[in-house]
């Protein structure tokens, strides 16, 4: 190694930041082209039922207040701009600043997003790990087909299933939403907050575990078959002792990188598991702002969730890096291929 | 040490053994002629499961009926074959489209140099970084969804994960001596990208296009679901469990069951038989 460590993570990140901020131009210039060919005319969205009672004139000196006349790349640089300042627009279905939306949708979100990241990654590495110790034996099979058919199961129709034997049929939860209908969210108990965050985070989790599992599964078979493994067993060492010391540390980072990797489809299960339970979170907020044409709240949400989920890749990259000085010096400028 | 012996034969190292691979073969065989089934019985249906049939509303599976009737009366099992037909369609024709993104891109990048590959590796990383939903729900915004935006969004979508695989195969491949020697006979990039590299890459994107079809198939069905899709009026697997939501709080559990469940038989079905054609083209990977 000729860079010492510090340095070459230092030049890693910065070149990682940078990097950052043009692919955030660059969604952000291909989500605007996006909402301005939409055939959805913001003027008549914004009107929604108004627009009986609003002749061409009045929809004129809208557009010419919104500044629609002029060309797309004034209009473009105009929106960069107010969003580098902070101003994120004006959300037209929910009749509030954008930011504000956001805020409150995330603070929604938050719980469901995080307590099933960290839940699909515990589960995950536990599963993963009982499985790889005993490869061939039932339980690694169970696991594995669990694993599987969960991977290639749709998301929205786990949630589905969930409230029907859950919620319908059993009575243990609540059908929809954050809180009991008619209650102000204010008002809304920790324990009755619990009880309707429960089945859709056990949607997200129940899908979000297989990647993990199959991971670590296949890093602690990995591990069990090196020759330290075997040495270990020579000396007397427990099949458990050799789990627990050679095989969970070596496995544990693998598994993170892989939860960091994954934010994407988290978020993306969230918006499915969100609108099959109607929990008022970020991702129901984008359905319903690409629904009834809601543009600045859809592009908002669109770059705060690729800021997330790039951050998680670029993460997921560099952990990757640490646990592998092979790829760590050598190309560097080639960017991550591990994903 | 019996526990070693044993995990050899389970975990062959380097090939599966025979019976191994007969048996994934078979798998896929299945597989492959109940996908060829799906159309067919969507033929057969004729207009049932379309047509309403308002004496029947409602039904629950019986042997007439045998996934149930819906709000309209419309047999369920028909009409889960023709959804899946539809799926069937686009999902193959996006994962056609996303593959050839996918190779012209790498193969551009190949032939022109530096520049141009790290603005092909830049737009991966842009894709990537986005949300695959957001992004599709973003395309079909724009385009007012129906089956060509749904089709176009999902090719727009699913190549970055090729690309990247067969990016790093490309890389290979331009070390090795004979494209070396084409260069120094003075055949241009653009050239042995066509020539040489191109037909090396063919058994990826089989391989990549069959596994890629599962995965444009369960992004069409969540898209028609959120409502960007396919039109609420045709049968598809999306809307088909849309209009159950309404139906699930009173207890009307098939509307929601077999269409989802038929959605996971045929994508692990697809994946089945992607996985037989892995183990043709690239039987050293292919038994994790």
């Amino acid at each position: 190694m000729t860079r010492p460590l510090a340095q070459s993570l230092a030049v890693g990140l910065a070149y990682r930041l940078g990097r950052l901020a043009v692919v955030l131009l660059l969604v952000a210039a291909v989500a605007f082209s996006l909402a301005k060919i939409s055939p959805i005319d913001p003027v008549n969205a914004y009107l929604g039922d108004d627009i009986a009672r609003v002749g061409p004139e009045q929809k004129a000196l809208i557009a010419e207040r919104w500044g629609l006349n002029e060309a797309p790349l004034t209009q473009f640089v105009r929106w960069a701009q107010n969003i580098l300042q902070g101003d994120l627009g004006y959300s037209m279905i929910y009749n509030a600043p954008v930011s504000e939306v956001i805020a409150s949708r995330f603070w929604t979100s938050l719980p469901l997003v995080g307590l099933a990241w960290l839940l699909s990654g515990i589960l995950g590495f536990a599963l993963g790990v009982v499985a790889g110790a005993n490869s061939g034996s039932w339980i690694d099979r169970v696991i594995r087909v669990y694993a599987y058919v969960l991977s290639c199961a749709p998301t929205f129709w786990i949630a589905i299933l969930l409230l029907l034997a859950f919620a319908v049929f059993l009575g243990w939860a609540p059908v929809c939403c954050a809180g009991p209908i008619g209650v102000v969210p204010e008002d809304v108990t920790f324990s009755d907050r619990l009880r309707h965050l429960a089945l859709p985070l056990a949607a997200l989790t129940v899908f979000g575990v297989s990647q993990v599992a199959l991971h670590t599964r296949a890093k602690m078979i990995e591990i069990l078959n090196l020759d330290a493994a075997l040495y270990a067993r020579a000396q007397g060492a427990t099949k458990l002792d050799i789990v627990l010391r050679h095989g969970l540390r070596n496995a544990a980072l693998p598994a993170v990188t892989i939860l960091f990797a994954s934010l994407g489809e988290l978020f993306g299960g969230s918006i499915l598991a969100e609108q099959v339970f109607s929990y008022p979170g970020l991702g129901q907020a984008t359905v319903a702002a690409g629904i009834k044409g809601d543009v600045p709240l859809l592009l908002a949400i669109t770059l705060c969730l690729t800021l997330f989920v790039s951050v998680g890749n670029m993460i997921a990259d560099m952990l990757y890096r640490l646990v592998d000085p092979r790829i760590r010096d050598g190309d560097l400028l080639t960017g991550g291929d591990h994903g | 040490m019996a526990e070693l012996g044993e995990r050899q034969t389970l975990e062959p190292l380097i090939l599966p053994r025979m019976d191994n691979r007969v048996r994934s073969f078979a798998a896929a065989a299945v597989c492959l002629f109940l996908i060829l089934l799906i159309p067919v019985a969507a033929l057969m249906a004729g207009s049932a499961g379309v047509a309403p049939d308002f004496t029947a509303r409602l039904v629950p599976p019986d042997w007439a009926h045998w996934f149930g009737t819906d709000q309209m009366g419309r047999d369920m099992f028909a009409r889960t074959a023709k959804a899946l037909t539809t799926s069937l369609w686009v999902g193959l024709f996006a994962s056609a489209c996303s593959v050839l993104i996918a190779v012209v891109m790498v193969l551009v990048s190949a032939a022109s140099g530096r520049w141009m590959d790290a603005l092909v590796s830049l737009a991966i990383d842009a894709t990537i970084g986005l949300p695959h939903l957001v992004l599709l729900i973003l395309i079909c915004f724009a385009l007012g969804g129906g089956p060509f935006a749904v089709t176009l969004a999902l090719a727009l979508t699913h190549w970055p994960r090729l690309a990247r695989i067969l990016r790093a195969e490309v890389m290979q491949i331009k070390q090795a001596d004979y494209i070396i020697s084409a260069r120094h006979f003075g055949k241009s990039w653009a050239a042995i990208a066509v020539g040489h590299v191109l037909p090396q890459l063919v058994p990826q994107m089989l391989v990549g296009f069959v596994l890629m079809v599962p995965h444009a198939i369960l992004h069409e069905a969540s898209l028609t679901f959120l409502g960007f899709g396919l039109e609420p009026t045709s049968p598809a697997i999306g809307v088909m469990l849309a209009d159950s939501m309404r139906y699930l709080t009173a207890g009307k559990w098939w509307l929601g069951l077999f269409p989802g469940l038929c959605l996971l038989l045929f994508v692990l079905c697809f994946d089945a038989v992607g996985n037989g054609l892995r183990l043709i083209f690239d039987p050293r990977t292919a038994q994790t």
